[in-house]
């Protein structure tokens, strides 16, 4: 038994400790808005919070993320303001990859809270999109920036 | 003015009385439509057709008979029925119709199909009829309700109003009345300077949630009891199994049962990981058959040496060898563009549970009736006792509209042997490796310059692998002994050229080859395009006046040149070091035109710093997705124009994952624009035309900067700088 910190729930979970965190929070813990792409980290559909950071869950391994506070887009909250700047840009097609491009943006928006297009294109260039959403998803993140600006008190 | 449809009564609308509600046409609609029919309760619901359910508590329920992959009908298809029945669109749910004759293909046959970007042109009548037709029925049931006349009662947001204005009923109050009525037999349509909903911007009903992790794709579902399958399929395409030995896979925590399947042996487990490493330790001996020595440089060769033949005519006007004779300047250029792989986000899955008395499929298939039809052949079970609930598709181009429903099939067939539900999976590398691609082709073509520069004559001779020949679709669309999807947009060039001949060697079979996005157009536009660029600056003329001039008598495809050309400032300043190109191309009832603003350097390293995009699709829906389509078509078209290419060793597909077969990632999405020409004409597709011209332009855009065509795909660094490097 291995206990897990996912979405602010303490969670024991009968796995392998090298069995990949993408499979046990999808199949184990019902989760499903983590989505499977590579398996190698080439696409970023997996990506998950870990302590905060943007992490493939496909090549992370259950023993590695023992104790550290696991966040998927099933556990943030619904009014997020990248999710809403999401839907007001109207992003998604397919909609398969955008949990991971959420996560994705999120992790970028704490480090860099008002970034340039250079900023998105480096950091979101491990998700990939297949519909091809990468004009809607720079736009989106530019919107949330702004509100989470505006939330903090117009500090950015 | 309105328009008159006389309403067919056989095998198009249904209506009915729902009892209890989730009963419809016969067919039971499990799982998501449990919730439903639960809510339902003993009410009683209004069925008008098979589109529409609308329930006393007002919640009007769309069923969507074409498959959701990001294309956007479930918010499109919706519209057309909402135009007509002018409904409270915040009440309307959407589900996935399950497979029924009533939601059959109006273009293709007896069979449900998303594909050939048809989804709003084939429905633009038949929705929009089930809407005015439920209204008619409501109004009716309000007029008979007040004893007033129907001419003095109007239909507003999930009203009946009187003319007085002092009574109203809900939809939902007059839903038992009007369940009792029988439909009309005629029925007017509005006039379309009425339109309301559609050609206006509709935030799509499917994005809240997928946004927020809750869309629930095949890949998602689970089912109790469920278990977890990979299949080890042949390493060559046509191998067959020799002997495997399970020995160690099954050693594997998790395992519970290594079984021969048709297309190869599935490793069944308590989930994917041990499945999948159960399928590591499996160890399998194949006969590699045939194409044991498939190698892609000797293919090429062979495909060269096919193309010195003439092939089977797909397009002949006049006499082009006399033509060519009589011409001031010949060109001639050997194009070739690879095998690609569709790639979709979400990988093939399905999950079936077969049981004696019944079979139930979850996946996001293109070709529903078809999949299920697979299912009851391998059960034995009766179609009626197959059911197919669709899902959200991550991602289509083409992949799930398999004519031999393989990946089903392999769930079916696991399922049966195991006798429990069963998700089998497919990884990154077995779709890229799984063939079901994109034919290769090869194209010689020719052209004579006139005096003045134009074209007197055309030659373009394709080789290609048939996407259609051996399947169901065979006989339809095949002419001639030609399969329309490998000579489209080359048979039926519109450049008005007096002598022109297009042929068409049929490649030997063998490699599993499937329309993908686009189909034939995804090559075709690259040669054409391309080729015609090549003449202009053979006969040192504007790229963008040398296609308007060849296209005086094609309104259509001259209007989207037009705009592109002012919207791209194609006559005016450039930025140093940069260079446009020109492309335009009709596919799937629509026109595009595209100026790619694209730099290079000494390297071959290509940017395309900006796309402009001019579309005419005829009478729009919801505008904001087709601009998101041709986004979307632009960027799909630009993986293959850079990174896209399978290739084949010792019969074995080289490349497996995104490592080495690149799709588009962000940083090199150029800046999109997109332009929608106001137009009358009965509406077009979307989902594929705005991938054929992208690869041309980005193209013409280099050449018009260092005076070399590029001629193969894809446009790698070490080819274009090869290639620049040689002229």
């Amino acid at each position: 038994m291995i206990t897990l910190d996912v979405n602010g729930k303490s969670l024991q979970v009968d796995a392998s400790p090298d069995e990949p965190l993408l499979w046990v929070i999808r199949e184990k813990l019902g989760l499903t808005g983590t989505k499977f792409g590579c398996g190698m980290s080439l696409c970023g559909a997996c990506t998950v919070l870990v302590d905060g950071v943007a992490t493939r869950s496909c090549v992370t391994d259950l023993s590695e993320v023992e104790g550290k506070k696991i966040v998927t887009i099933d556990g943030l909250p619904e009014d997020h303001p990248v999710m809403a700047a999401w839907i007001e840009d109207q992003v998604p097609q397919c909609g398969y990859c955008h949990s991971g491009q959420i996560i994705s943006a999120i992790a970028l928006l704490k480090e860099i809270p008002n970034p340039t297009d250079a900023d998105i294109d480096e950091a979101m260039s491990g998700n990939i999109c297949r519909c091809g959403t990468y004009q809607r998803i720079r736009r989106a993140i530019h919107r949330a920036a702004k509100t989470m600006a505006t939330a903090r008190g117009g500090q950015s | 003015m309105t328009e008159i449809i006389k309403v067919s009564r056989r095998n198009f609308l249904k209506t009915g009385v729902v009892l209890g509600g989730g009963l419809m046409l016969g067919v039971y609609l499990p799982g998501r439509n449990a919730a439903l029919a639960a809510a339902a309760g003993k009410t009683e619901a209004f069925v008008p057709n098979a589109f529409i359910h609308i329930r006393t508590d007002e919640l009007v329920t769309i069923f969507v008979n074409k498959s959701e992959m990001g294309q956007g009908v479930y918010t499109s298809l919706p519209m057309l029925i909402a135009e007509e029945l002018e409904v409270d669109w915040t009440k309307i749910k959407v589900e996935p119709a399950p497979v029924d004759p009533a939601y059959n293909h109006t273009m293709y046959g007896p069979i449900m199909v998303t594909g050939g970007s048809t989804s709003v042109r084939s429905e633009w009548e038949r929705l929009r009829t089930a809407g005015a037709m439920a209204r008619a029925m409501l109004v009716t049931a309000a007029a008979e309700r007040w004893q007033a006349d129907p001419k003095t009662c109007r239909a507003v947001e999930g009203h009946i109003i009187h003319q007085d204005g002092k009574r109203r009923l809900s939809y939902g109050q007059l839903a038992d009345a009007a369940a009792q009525l029988k439909p009309p037999t005629e029925i007017s349509l509005k006039s379309p300077k009425d339109f309301k909903i559609l050609g206006v911007n509709r935030d799509r009903l499917d994005i809240p949630d997928k946004t927020n992790g809750k869309a629930i794709f095949g890949i998602d579902v689970s089912v109790p009891d469920m278990l977890a399958a990979v299949v080890s399929r042949p390493p060559v395409f046509g191998a067959t199994l020799k002997s495997f030995d399970d020995t160690e896979a099954k050693k594997i925590p998790g395992v519970k049962a290594v079984i021969s399947i048709d297309r190869g042996i599935a490793v069944v487990a308590d989930g994917f990981w041990n499945a999948n490493r159960g399928r590591d330790a499996l160890e399998v001996v194949w006969d590699e058959g045939p194409l044991a020595g498939l190698d892609s440089e000797k293919q090429g060769v062979e495909y060269a040496e096919m193309a010195k033949k003439p092939g089977m005519i797909a397009a002949q006007r006049g006499d082009v060898e006399t033509a060519m004779s009589k011409a001031a300047k010949k060109i001639e250029a050997v194009y070739e563009l690879p095998y690609l792989a569709h790639a979709p986000m979400e990988p093939l899955n399905c999950v079936a549970h077969v049981r004696p008395d019944g079979c139930d499929i979850w996946t996001g298939s293109q070709m529903q009736t078809t999949d299920r039809d697979k299912a009851a052949a391998i059960t034995g079970l009766p179609p009626e006792q197959v059911r197919l609930h669709n899902t959200l598709l991550g991602c289509g181009f083409g992949r799930r509209a398999a004519a031999d429903s393989h990946f089903v099939s392999e769930a079916v067939q696991i399922s049966q042997k195991m006798k429990a539900p069963v998700k089998a999976y497919w990884t990154r590398e077995d779709d890229i490796k799984g063939g079901y691609y994109r034919p290769r082709s090869y194209h010689l073509i020719s052209a004579g310059l006139g005096d003045d520069g134009m074209p007197i004559a055309w030659r373009h001779r394709i080789v290609s692998q048939s996407i259609i020949k051996g399947t169901p679709f065979e006989e339809g669309l095949t002419h001639n002994g030609i399969d329309e999807t490998s000579v489209e947009g080359a048979f039926d060039s519109p450049y008005e050229i007096p002598d022109f001949l297009v042929d068409y060697h049929m490649a030997p079979a063998g490699v599993p080859v499937l329309w993908w996005r686009s189909v034939g157009h995804s090559f075709t536009a690259y040669v054409k395009e391309c080729f015609i660029d090549e003449l202009a600056r053979a006969a040192g003329k504007d790229p963008y006046q040398y296609r308007r001039q060849l296209l005086a008598e094609h309104p259509r495809e001259r209007g989207v040149l037009d705009l592109v050309a002012e919207k791209a400032g194609w006559s005016g300043k450039i930025p140093d070091g940069r260079g446009r190109g020109i492309a335009v191309h009709a596919s799937f009832g629509s026109y595009i035109a595209q100026v790619a603003e694209v730099s290079v350097t000494k390297e071959g390293s290509i940017r395309v710093h900006k796309v402009t995009c001019a579309i005419d699709c005829g009478r729009t829906v919801n505008p904001d997705t087709i601009e998101a389509q041709m986004e979307s078509g632009i960027a799909f078209g630009l993986s293959a124009a850079f990174y896209g290419n399978i290739t084949f060793k010792k019969g074995r597909v080289y490349q497996s994952n995104f490592d080495d077969y690149e799709v588009l990632r962000i940083d090199a999405m150029p800046e999109v624009a997109v332009h929608i020409v106001t137009s009358e004409e009965p509406p077009g597709g979307v989902g594929e035309p705005g991938v054929p011209p992208i690869a041309p332009a980005v193209a013409n855009g280099v050449m018009s900067l260092t005076g070399v065509p590029l001629r193969r795909l894809p446009l790698t660094r070490e080819r274009v700088k090869k290639t620049l490097q040689a002229a």
